[in-house]
């Protein structure tokens, strides 16, 4: 019936005879352009302060034209060099004209700065040779090694040849602990400047470790929250909540104040005969000490996914379980722990995701093996200022994250997910 | 990449670290916060106030040159004038990022020698003017009881035979290095050729394994007066002034080790493109001035970066028998052993040394 | 009253009280017996629900004994004690499929795999629901989940079944539906239920006996005839299907016949049921389909004026609103017979009913 309907008449139609499908369009246009311009500014604002520079600084990791802008003529001659046989004459002709007009126009110290990224020790080399670029005569090979021999070394004529190169792997693979050369491609870095790698995974485990200790800690609490009256409960709930209104760097001093080895913790273990007076526990300035004080800020996180979660759990599940036969313990691991799941990722994801990002806290309290890798992107960002290195170190860290989001995808299921 | 990408990160990144404080001020002036930052208000912004009627805000920061660069490359200039280290001064200057300033404005002595003869060697650069030397060192709380005799020498800091307890050492190969050096012996005019050499680093990184178990790293300079106080630490590298100010400001028992000191200087700069330029370079000339160079050294125990204020040093500001002289890094006998930090070296090693330090670290 | 010899759940004397000041269960004396259908109707906070909740465990008498076949059960923890419940809100596990829900009651008790399945697939059988096993709750209509939750409390195959108002969320349709299935499962299997409901047509349509519930007091506990017939107190007359209320003064009684004297002035007969003697107050009530239009030559005893203020057709029967003894309430249900269709709107006449079907209660204010 249908079929001979459409052979006969085509697509359905409103009554003045416009096809239905168009009329409807035009009915729902006017309603889904106020339903836009509704959420214009927001988006805007998103776009410009967090889309676009998070892209802007991604883009960092893997561009950076700071050489190739300030040495024009050397970049030129330096893309026509193979990088394997010994710098010619046009080379040294064009860096002297280069650093002659650095110095002029206060630009070695860039130049300088973003060689020595690549070849380190060679920033003086570059800023006291600028300075004598204008005493230099022809031929420049020989005047400018004779000013200082390491120009003779190709390696640092390979350095710059690799940092000539706008587009380039080589923040990357220094963020992986690599090299990237003209000669042999990616290398290993040496053993003794290896580092990034082992930072990355120690995020990672230290993450790992304050979510789990988390989720062992909360659970428990968020329960209470959820099953208790509501007086209690919600004295209680002041009380998960307290850190939330605390300055972090107070709760950090806290911290160091009770675990320290003349702190609370430690007088009361001597007091009490655990433990001699000359033998305290060091709970503090080392992995166990970042562990506590990351895991008591972060609790807060956990918890509130969790309690959202069970709250919503009727307590009838429970009971129906028991008047089904099992026993307190199997209603609650089988019938209880699993409706939780939802919580139990969420607030997961979001302690681990923290807890990565995490650098105030592992500063203060870190010691020698509780740095965590944003504490290097700090000192990227704020002190080296290689910021494409620090770019390529948040590339990779935001890679981990969403690889773990999409596992946690895939395993769980994204839209299991409840927070709050 | 282009130059609007350039400008947002730029711009992304100056709204992170620049505070919204300079509004209605004639000069913004940025410090390292703290009892420094106290002396030089009392030293210099309030004459300086006072003489042009204008007004200084204030601001605090941690040091680096981030902000400067921040600050510069997206256009939006709100600090004027930037007390920072030689290393960050000369950098930031060879990168374009400050205005050049022209030493022939600066004040004369009073006796009529040229600022440029004045002040110390090293301390005038093109685009800063140095106002203080300050140093690290190590100190102790001499009010704990011990039973061992007052340490004397870099090398003690290192015997934990004869000192057993843990230390406090700043969390940077800077400085830290060049302590182990010396402590191994190396002569201080030595030291930068040694670190220059792989042997040389090998050799510092073993002399550091020998206190690696004992020792207690410290990041913020406020940190190394707390380690001690609470007794978490029996030496810490430390920053000479923090530790004066605890002792006769804060009534703590700290002595400080002046052996194998390294010292460095803090200079006045002003960021590229500020935007009150002249004021910014009035209050160079006259915060330099050797009268105002003195007056701040009565309330720290930074040394002043002029030979004609160093006679002029007079007693601590809240207790007259103290004389202020005896505590510079300067001082003769303070200055027996002493090393002035190599910016160049710096500059050249900084990243790579960085991480060698922290892969040491986590070994 | 019949009451079982020997009985399978048995409340003694029980108490209970959740802040210690007020009593929500009051003395409560009730035996069941086995293979009943007995259901606890009350309005809420008649404390019906504790009663079900103390016999499921989940909450502890505060005073007196429960039995179940023979044994005191008060420290016996819910899993232990093999009753089936269906759940208000169903309670199927969101989690699971509903072939999982089934098996897990097997699956806590280490019933073998193979019987569980041939269990699940029995039951599912039951309530016509094979097709759905692998589905999830969710994903299941208002009736298929309490089908599964039916399923779920008897696939264990329990000798006691509790059901708190499990047909609540139900459409009207669907839950008349579904109360005969059940009484259909229950009559097929032999299971002892125990049902919760406020609703008095449930509770009337399936069950074996009613124990009717107000102020944590069994007001009456009977069959249904009985119920409906015979209310022993005006809370019962009033709360089980519909009733006129009367008030007035016991004038004389004789042979179970009392002569009561309304507040309006009239004088009227009744069954003497729940009354204290000659002089008290009593409630009256009369089922609006025991009146009837009296002419000159009926031979009922109790006469009263009325006027008609209101008629509703209802196919089968006249609902006709009227205003006797000065109750403009009154109702009563005119067969639709054609003698009778000369009602109007304002007509006065006459009333009455059989001196049986007018019962003497005890005493209470009209609202």
């Amino acid at each position: 019936m249908v079929d001979s309907q459409t052979v006969l008449s085509g697509p359905i139609t409103a009554a003045d005879g416009t096809p239905l499908k168009k009329k409807l369009a035009q009915a729902l246009f006017r309603s889904r352009v106020r339903a836009v311009s509704l959420v214009v500014p927001l988006l805007a604002f998103v776009l410009a302060s967090f889309v676009i520079p998070i892209f802007a600084l991604m883009w960092q990791g893997v561009y950076n034209d700071r050489f190739s802008t300030y040495t024009p003529n050397l970049s030129d001659q330096l893309s026509k060099w193979d990088g394997l046989g010994e710098p010619d004459e046009d080379l040294f002709v064009a860096l002297v004209a280069d650093l002659k007009k650095a110095r002029k126009d206060r630009t070695i110290g860039r130049i300088a700065t973003r060689v020595n990224q690549e070849y380190p020790g060679t920033r003086s080399l570059f800023t006291s040779t600028a300075r004598k670029a204008k005493k230099l005569k022809a031929p420049f090979k020989e005047s400018v090694i004779k000013t200082n021999k390491k120009w003779a070394n190709i390696e640092v004529w390979r350095a710059m040849k690799i940092t000539s190169q706008d587009l380039t792997p080589s923040f990357y693979a220094t963020a992986l602990d690599g090299r990237y050369t003209v000669d042999k491609g990616f290398v290993k870095q040496n053993e003794n400047r290896q580092i990034y790698v082992k930072l990355f995974w120690r995020t990672f485990m230290i993450s790992a470790t304050v979510m789990a200790l988390c989720l062992l800690l909360g659970y428990p609490v968020a329960y209470l929250l959820a099953t208790l009256p509501l007086r209690s409960s919600n004295l209680l709930m002041i009380m998960v909540l307290l850190p939330f209104w605390t300055s972090l760097l107070v709760r950090t001093t806290a911290w160091i104040a009770i675990l320290q080895s003349q702190g609370v913790i430690n007088d009361l273990m001597v007091a009490m005969g655990i433990t001699a007076d000359d033998s305290r526990f060091s709970l503090i300035y080392n992995m166990t000490g970042t562990i506590i004080a990351m895991t008591h800020i972060l609790l807060p996180f956990m918890i509130l996914p969790l309690y959202s979660v069970m709250k919503t759990i009727p307590p009838s599940y429970m009971r129906a379980a028991r008047s089904l036969g099992a026993t307190p313990t199997m209603a609650f691991i089988k019938v209880y722990v699993p409706q939780t799941i939802p919580g139990v990722g969420a607030g997961g994801l979001l302690v681990f995701i923290l807890a990565i990002g995490y650098y105030i806290t592992p500063a203060l309290v870190g010691g020698q093996d509780g740095q965590l890798i944003s504490n290097m992107i700090a000192y990227h960002m704020q002190k080296s200022l290689n910021w494409s290195l620090a770019a390529a170190l948040g590339g990779i860290l935001l890679a981990g994250v969403l690889l773990l989001y999409w596992i946690y995808d895939r395993v769980i299921g994204i839209d299991n997910m409840k927070l709050g | 990449m282009s130059g609007l990408t350039k400008k947002l990160i730029a711009i992304a990144g100056a709204s992170v670290f620049v505070s919204s404080a300079s509004m209605a001020a004639d000069l913004t002036v940025v410090s390292w916060g703290g009892a420094y930052t106290k002396s030089q208000v009392e030293a210099y912004h309030k004459p300086w106030m006072a003489k042009t009627g204008k007004t200084i805000v204030s601001e605090d920061y941690g040091g680096g040159i981030a902000e400067i660069k921040a600050q510069v490359e997206s256009g939006n200039v709100s600090w004027d004038v930037v007390d920072v280290e030689l290393s960050d001064a000369i950098r930031a200057c060879d990168e374009g990022l400050l205005e050049p300033i022209d030493h022939s404005t600066l004040p004369p002595a009073p006796d009529g020698t040229p600022a440029t003869e004045d002040f110390l060697p090293g301390t005038l650069h093109d685009c800063a003017v140095a106002n203080i030397v300050w140093s690290s060192v190590y100190a102790y709380d001499s009010s704990k009881v011990r039973n061992w005799n007052a340490p004397k020498t870099m090398a003690d800091f290192f015997d934990t035979k004869a000192y057993p307890g843990k230390r406090g050492m700043r969390k940077s190969p800077k400085v830290t290095m060049e302590f182990a050096l010396i402590a191994d012996g190396v002569p201080t005019s030595e030291v930068y050729d040694v670190l220059g050499t792989e042997e040389g680093i090998a050799r510092a990184f073993a002399k550091l394994d020998t206190i690696k178990e004992d020792v207690v790293w410290w990041e913020a300079g406020a940190q190394p007066p707390q380690l001690l106080a609470d007794g978490e630490v029996v030496f810490s590298t430390a920053w000479n002034g923090r530790v004066f100010n605890a002792k006769n400001a804060e009534g703590q028992s700290f002595e400080m080790v002046w052996d194998g000191q390294i010292y460095d200087l803090d200079l006045w700069v002003i960021p590229k493109g500020s935007k009150n330029k002249e004021a910014a370079l009035d209050f160079v000339a006259f915060s330099t001035a050797t009268e105002q160079l003195a007056a701040q050294a009565s309330w720290i125990s930074y040394g002043p970066a002029r030979a004609s204020s160093e006679a002029r040093i007079g007693t601590f500001h809240s207790d007259p028998s103290i004389n202020m002289a005896d505590h510079m890094p300067t001082a003769a006998a303070n200055f027996k052993n002493a090393l002035q930090n190599d910016f160049e070296f710096w500059a050249d090693n900084a990243d790579q040394l960085n991480e060698r330090f922290n892969a040491w670290l986590a070994k | 009253m019949v009451q079982a010899k020997d009985p399978f759940v048995s409340f003694k004397g029980v108490q209970k009280s959740y802040d210690g000041e007020t009593l929500v269960v009051k003395n409560l004396n009730l035996d069941i017996a086995s293979g009943e259908f007995l259901t606890m109707l009350g309005p809420s906070g008649s404390g019906k629900t504790t009663c079900l909740m103390m016999l499921a465990g989940f909450e502890t008498a505060t005073h007196g004994d429960i039995e179940l076949g023979g044994s005191p059960i008060n420290n016996i923890p819910p899993h232990k004690r093999g009753i089936g419940m269906v759940f208000q809100n169903y309670a199927l596990f969101p989690h699971m499929t509903v072939g999982e829900n089934l098996a897990f009651p097997l699956n806590v008790r280490k019933v073998p795999k193979a019987e569980v399945e041939e269990k699940v697939r029995s039951v599912l059988d039951m309530v016509q629901m094979n097709a759905f096993i692998d589905r999830k709750p969710a994903q299941l209509s208002g009736g298929q989940q309490q089908r599964i939750a039916l399923a779920r409390a008897l696939v264990f195959s329990p000798e006691l079944v509790l059901m708190d108002e499990p047909l609540g969320a139900l459409d009207k349709q669907l839950r008349e539906h579904m109360q005969y299935e059940i009484k259909h499962i229950h009559e097929n299997l032999g299971v002892t239920v125990v049902y919760v409901t406020h609703d008095q047509s449930e509770a009337l349509t399936m069950s074996n006996r009613i124990a009717v519930f107000d102020d944590g007091v069994i007001q009456q506990l009977a069959d249904p005839v009985t119920l409906y017939e015979k209310p022993e107190n005006s809370f019962v007359a009033q709360f089980i299907g519909e009733n006129n209320q009367m008030v007035g003064t016991v004038k004389s009684v004789s042979k179970g016949i009392a002569t009561i004297n309304l507040d309006s002035g009239a004088e009227v007969k009744a069954l003497a049921v729940n009354i204290s003697g000659v002089g008290s107050r009593t409630t009256l009530s009369v089922r609006p389909e025991r009146c009837v239009v009296l002419t000159k030559k009926s031979a009922t005893v109790s006469r009263l004026d009325a006027k008609i203020e209101e008629l509703i057709y209802l196919g089968d029967h006249i609902r006709c609103r009227m205003n006797v003894a000065g109750d403009d309430q009154f109702i009563m249900k005119v067969p639709n017979t054609s003698g009778q269709l000369g009602l109007e709107i304002g007509a006065s006449l006459q009333i009455g009913w059989q001196n049986n079907d007018c019962r003497a209660l005890d005493f209470k204010e009209l609202v």
